[in-house]
């Protein structure tokens, strides 16, 4: 049919643009991640070498550390709060429009500098945490200059964003079955029963698909860190993707920072693969997960 | 029988006292989500002094100088300068992403080609292919064109609809609108692109008006890939020159001017969420699994 390559010819920006702008670099960033490239002489083939350099250099090792810690602790948080929020928004409550409005405001505005300049003045000794912790008659608390405040403050700005994850809650929330629930209160379940038994394994799917994505995000966390800490004390918020940053763009070892990002890369699709294997054990598709 | 009022009057008060924790758990959480914007808004109008010792949102006067001064900044380039960098790459990317992501979301929701299911799951798979990998090669193949410190390099991805986000949102958009409409037009003597134009495009405006807000938050947000990209400090979009101006202030630092400025680069956003919030929701449900 002459249909056939008229479909191509819709889709050929993206065939071309998944070559050129996804394939190639892909391709070229393993070339490089096997030299010494430097920007000022030509990149010699060195095999493994950066890889093993890597593996003995502690700052690259302590980068991993911090962003497993970032990981660990943000998308739990983050997921944990969307969901609770967005089963106290689901109920019909007057002028919840607004209430939806305030949650979903900060995922807006979350990614800009302006939130992370804020932020950094918020946790600054003198800051609004604790003057609001002083209120309390709380003593200010380092948040920047120890490594557990640090952190503490660029993860609580990623659990803060977390309306998207929220909204994707909401929309499976609003699509969940009514006949269920009556059922279920029929057999005198109470309401924490029915979460537990009902709504959670019925937005599994939706879960499963906002962890995929956070933990994606959250290992290449950037802004949050370069804007609001830099490298943190003892280097304690030094993500990996500022590692790689610094190693590429500000001293140009293109080659080692090639390998840094390969590790970083195949650590994430090691865990996305990971996640998507024990989909089969804990995520319910109600249509069989032919879809 | 008679118990049967003291239920039901038991029932409402349970109901009541409910509904009251709900509103209050919300109403606490919504305050402390949205406070540090409110602190923000009302820090552009305070001393300096006062940034520093008071927690409360609401300034004691209500002076525009800090947006004034801060506009002008003390280097070489005033916001109209940056404002206007940053929209000569967004609109350009909005209305590439527009036209790419149309055109291949028609392809791959229209027609049967050779190649179409490996390529569809080629183009869902690099939603969640961590982007850290191309980062260093795409900047040497830029390089290799003379096109850094130049907008091209953080448009070219958006041209070639490499974005899957806003390619997956418009196929599941056209998947709604029925075919039938479709065979209509072929029988009215309608060609392909006829049909995309005139029967597809008038359903998918509220896909489309989703598509330029993301892509408007996205780009304008965007920190990261000025960062590496733009060298010319005459070229230098909003986040950069907020992020140099939060850094570079020897002294005493003009916080007030800078979170002035803050607020500024925040209201375009800010903005179009209030105008549109509706869009928001279709396309960040849309894109999400339902559960």
């Amino acid at each position: 049919m002459k249909n056939q390559k008229v479909g191509l010819i819709y889709v050929s920006p993206w065939i071309v643009g998944f070559l050129v702008l996804t394939i190639w670099p892909m391709i070229m960033s393993l070339y490089y991640a096997l030299t010494d490239y430097n920007m000022i002489f030509k990149p010699n083939f060195i095999g493994l070498q950066n890889f093993i350099n890597l593996f003995k250099d502690a700052t690259f090792m302590g980068s991993m550390r911090s962003t497993f810690i970032y990981v660990i602790f943000s998308v739990p948080l983050q997921l944990a709060f969307a969901l609770i929020v967005a089963f106290i928004l689901n109920f019909k409550l007057k002028g919840i429009g607004l209430f939806r409005t305030a949650y979903y405001i900060p995922s807006i505005l979350g990614g800009n500098v302006a939130v992370g300049i804020l932020w950094r003045f918020m946790f600054q000794p003198t800051g609004l945490v604790n003057n609001f912790l002083g209120t309390f008659g709380i003593h200010p608390i380092g948040w920047l200059s120890t490594p557990t405040g640090a952190m503490t403050s660029i993860i609580l700005l990623k659990v803060w964003q977390f309306g998207s994850s929220m909204l994707i809650f909401l929309a499976a929330l609003k699509d969940l079955p009514t006949e269920l629930y009556e059922a279920a209160s029929l057999d005198n379940a109470s309401k924490w029963q029915q979460f537990i038994h009902i709504t959670i394994p019925l937005i599994t799917p939706s879960i499963f698909f906002n962890l995929i994505m956070q933990v994606n995000n959250a290992f290449q966390e950037f802004n949050g860190p370069y804007l609001v800490t830099g490298q943190g004390p003892l280097k304690s918020t030094y993500l990996a993707s500022l590692f790689i940053y610094d190693s590429a763009f500000k001293q140009y070892n293109m080659g080692y920072a090639s390998a840094a990002s390969w590790v970083l890369f195949i650590v994430i699709v090691l865990i996305t693969i990971i996640l998507f294997a024990t989909q089969k054990k804990w995520v319910y598709y109600s249509d069989g997960g032919n879809d | 029988m008679q118990n049967t009022s003291s239920f039901h009057s038991k029932q409402d008060t349970r109901k009541r006292v409910n509904s009251a924790l709900r509103y209050i758990i919300l109403t606490v959480f919504a305050i402390i989500m949205i406070y540090p914007i409110l602190w923000l808004i009302g820090a552009t109008f305070k001393t300096n002094a006062e940034i520093f010792t008071s927690a409360s949102f609401i300034p004691s006067r209500i002076d525009f100088t800090p947006y004034v001064k801060g506009w002008i900044t003390g280097g070489d380039y005033t916001f109209t300068t940056y404002f206007i960098n940053t929209f000569e790459y967004v609109i350009p990317k909005i209305l590439l992403t527009l036209l790419s992501a149309t055109l291949v979301a028609y392809g791959f929701a229209r027609f049967e080609f050779p190649g179409k299911k490996i390529m569809f799951s080629l183009l869902m798979a690099t939603m969640f292919l961590p982007a850290v990998v191309t980062q260093i090669p795409l900047y040497l193949f830029f390089r290799d064109l003379h096109l850094l410190d130049t907008y091209v390099p953080l448009i070219a991805r958006s041209a070639f609809a490499q974005e899957p986000f806003f390619v997956f949102m418009l196929i599941q958009f056209m998947r709604s609108i029925p075919r039938t409409l479709d065979e209509a037009a072929t029988v009215d003597g309608c060609g392909s692109f006829g049909i995309l134009r005139l029967v597809l495009l008038p359903s998918l405006k509220p896909a489309l008006i989703s598509c330029v807000i993301f892509q408007f938050m996205w780009s304008f947000g965007d920190f990261l890939g000025p960062l590496i990209y733009i060298t010319s400090p005459s070229k230098y979009p909003v986040s950069i020159a907020l992020k140099l101006n939060a850094d570079t202030s020897a002294g005493t630092v003009p916080w007030n001017q800078i979170f002035a400025m803050s607020l500024v680069s925040l209201l375009p956003a800010i903005i179009l969420f209030f105008s549109a919030q509706k869009y928001f929701v279709e396309g960040v449900t849309s894109s999400g699994i339902k559960g």
